[in-house]
């Protein structure tokens, strides 16, 4: 068990089609390292079934010599995902027993393709958390442990299910969506790539909304090249959403080659955050180092109003939530609350609502509420909405330099203990957006790259940022990177 | 600015949530903790700068005015805790 899912994408690809085994014996493998770590609650659970069918399907194709890169790959896909055939929960007791009619598009796009789910993937709930500790279905846990430490770490949020799916080889690669960092945090604390796509480049088409104009769904792979190949697959224009870019398809995989001669890459001084640990500091002037070895010219640039994206963010998110995470009121689907005789329907509503939104998406949904409502609208959304603007234009004004794309850290520090921000202020788990958020605010790409370990053995992850559009140029700067950086860890198999 | 139990209780209410009377004291004191960290934000020179409307520069594209879907009310209340005669069921809400 494990030599099949083992792989990357883009060795399993090969070999399926060079028939060195089958799309139903790759499924099975990694149906079985699914059910052996079942402890890390990664999935909600596996869906066997329906992932054999799709393996006999792509297996027929593959013998017809008609097989796309995805056909037979087993992914598993994050629980915010709509799947027909399979319950859509977004880790949220508000729709238990929900099964959607119908299928995200970017799901039906995998389909298309000939790609096999494994299950839905676990993550905080309605996507609002960095460590899948808001989840109805209890915590995701970190594959990874601190050296001679037996404590569980989270594999971050929001997509962390997604992670620790990846990281410990339960599928080959795993959708995830990203609205102020949760596929590049928990990509990050996890040793694998994760990669968030310009705003509009992946349909929002059946997938359950957060806060719509930061939303995107994106990638969560082994490689570079493998998010490259996965996000060819997700990626394309979709009509059923309006903020769909109408731009042709691309192939992000081709032309992968890490060379950086002639490119600029900006460091913002702004992201030299105060208590930022010297392990970071310094992975963060490695890879720099790096991407000058692999010719890069390096320059320092500003991003002033970088220390308003998160406090801007925690304006603009709820405020949408709010909006969004009104359809959820117990008649139309999912949970309703038992109300007395004298009730009506706003008792109903109230009463729904408490008992099926957990706490952190009580608090985001009444904080969106406040800040809507009549005599703070201006005082709190409208200001925040200029500020946004004002942060995408310190991006502009940077690409407008030559700035071909932007190195970050991708988080503060690496991955913290289950439970270690329990007793914490709700502000303080919001820092560990600080890096990501500025990128969706301003709904560029971004992509988060595995870069090292830090002294207690775990993962860090480094970001990079693109012109918007300009995911190829981001990619094959990631692609330089990480072979720079030679990242091979994986973690023990404790489980 | 501090939320006081009253402004929770309005919140809550405009949420459409429950919130014990119990709690109330906990939510003001939370929401009054985010609020206060958005606080930052009046630090920020926005005179003459425009809100954000939309983050990609597009105009919203417009499709034929034609049907395209429907004719499926079982599909529509398939997943409804409460459906009857093809209708959404809710307690009263007209004396």
């Amino acid at each position: 068990m494990g030599e099949l899912s083992r792989l990357t994408l883009a060795e399993a690809r090969d070999r399926l089609r060079a028939r060195d085994f089958t799309a139903a014996e790759l499924t099975d493998d990694c149906l079985a390292a699914a059910e052996a770590a079942a402890v890390l609650n990664a999935f909600t659970p596996p869906t066997p079934d329906l992932a054999r069918a799709q393996a006999a399907a792509a297996d027929a194709r593959l013998a017809k010599g008609d097989a796309p890169d995805l056909c037979g790959v087993p992914l598993g896909i994050k629980d915010l995902f709509c799947v027909e055939g399979a319950p859509a929960q977004a880790a949220s007791r508000i729709l238990e027993g929900f099964r959607p009619p119908y299928e995200s598009t970017v799901t039906a796009r995998l389909r298309e393709r000939g790609a096999v789910m494994l299950g839905k993937l676990n993550m905080d709930e309605f996507a609002m958390g960095s460590s899948t500790e808001t989840s109805a279905f209890g915590p995701a846990i970190s594959p990874w442990r601190r050296r001679g430490d037996a404590a569980p770490l989270t594999p971050g949020g929001s997509s962390g299910g997604s992670a620790a799916a990846v990281a410990a080889d339960l599928c080959l690669g795993a959708t995830g969506t990203d609205t102020g960092g949760s596929i590049r945090q928990p990509a990050a604390f996890t040793g694998i790539v994760g990669v968030k796509p310009t705003y509009g480049r992946c349909s929002r088409w059946g997938i359950v909304a957060f806060a719509s104009s930061l939303d995107q769904a994106g990638p969560m792979a082994k490689s570079v090249t493998d998010a490259a190949i996965l996000l060819s697959a997700m990626a394309g224009h979709d009509p059923k959403d309006s903020t769909s870019a109408n731009r042709p398809d691309e192939d992000f995989a081709a032309g992968l080659k890490g060379d950086l001669r002639g490119r600029r890459i900006g460091v913002p001084r702004e992201y030299r955050v105060d208590g930022m640990p010297a392990e970071i500091e310094a992975l963060w002037a490695k890879g720099s180092d790096m991407l000058r070895d692999a010719g890069a010219e390096i320059v320092e640039i500003s991003l002033p109003h970088t220390k308003y994206a998160l406090p801007a963010y925690y304006v603009i998110a709820p405020a949408e939530a709010s909006s969004n995470l009104a359809r959820y009121d117990g008649v139309r689907y999912g949970r309703r609350a038992r109300i007395g005789a004298g009730d009506g329907v706003t008792e109903l509503y109230e009463r729904t609502r408490a008992e099926g939104f957990g706490r952190e998406v009580q608090r985001r949904i009444m904080v969106g509420a406040y800040v809507l409502s009549a005599g703070f609208y201006d005082a709190y959304y409208l200001r925040a909405q200029k500020v946004r603007t004002l942060i995408k234009r310190d991006f502009e004004q940077a690409f407008d330099a030559g700035v071909d794309a932007i190195l970050t850290p991708a988080t503060p520090s690496a991955a913290f203990g289950i439970g270690d921000m329990a007793d914490a202020d709700p502000v303080q788990m919001y820092l560990n957006d600080v890096f990501t958020v500025t990128v969706n605010l301003a709904g560029l790409p971004g992509v988060s790259v595995p870069a090292g370990l830090d002294a207690a053995g775990l993962p860090l992850g480094l970001q990079l940022i693109g012109r918007p559009w300009d995911e190829k140029g981001m990619l094959d700067a990631a692609f330089a990177l990480e072979r720079a950086c030679g990242f091979a860890a994986k973690p023990g198999q404790w489980w | 600015m501090s939320i006081d139990k009253e402004t929770a209780r309005r919140v809550a209410h405009l949420a459409r949530i429950e919130v014990a009377e119990s709690d109330l004291d906990r939510v003001a004191a939370e929401l009054s903790g985010i609020l206060g960290f958005m606080e930052q934000l009046r630090d920020v020179d926005v005179s003459g700068i425009e809100p954000m409307t939309s983050v990609t520069p597009m105009a919203l594209p417009l499709r034929e005015d034609r049907i395209t879907a429907g004719g499926e009310p079982e599909r529509i209340l398939g997943n409804a805790p409460d459906a009857r005669r093809g209708f959404f069921a809710v307690p009263k809400v007209v004396e």
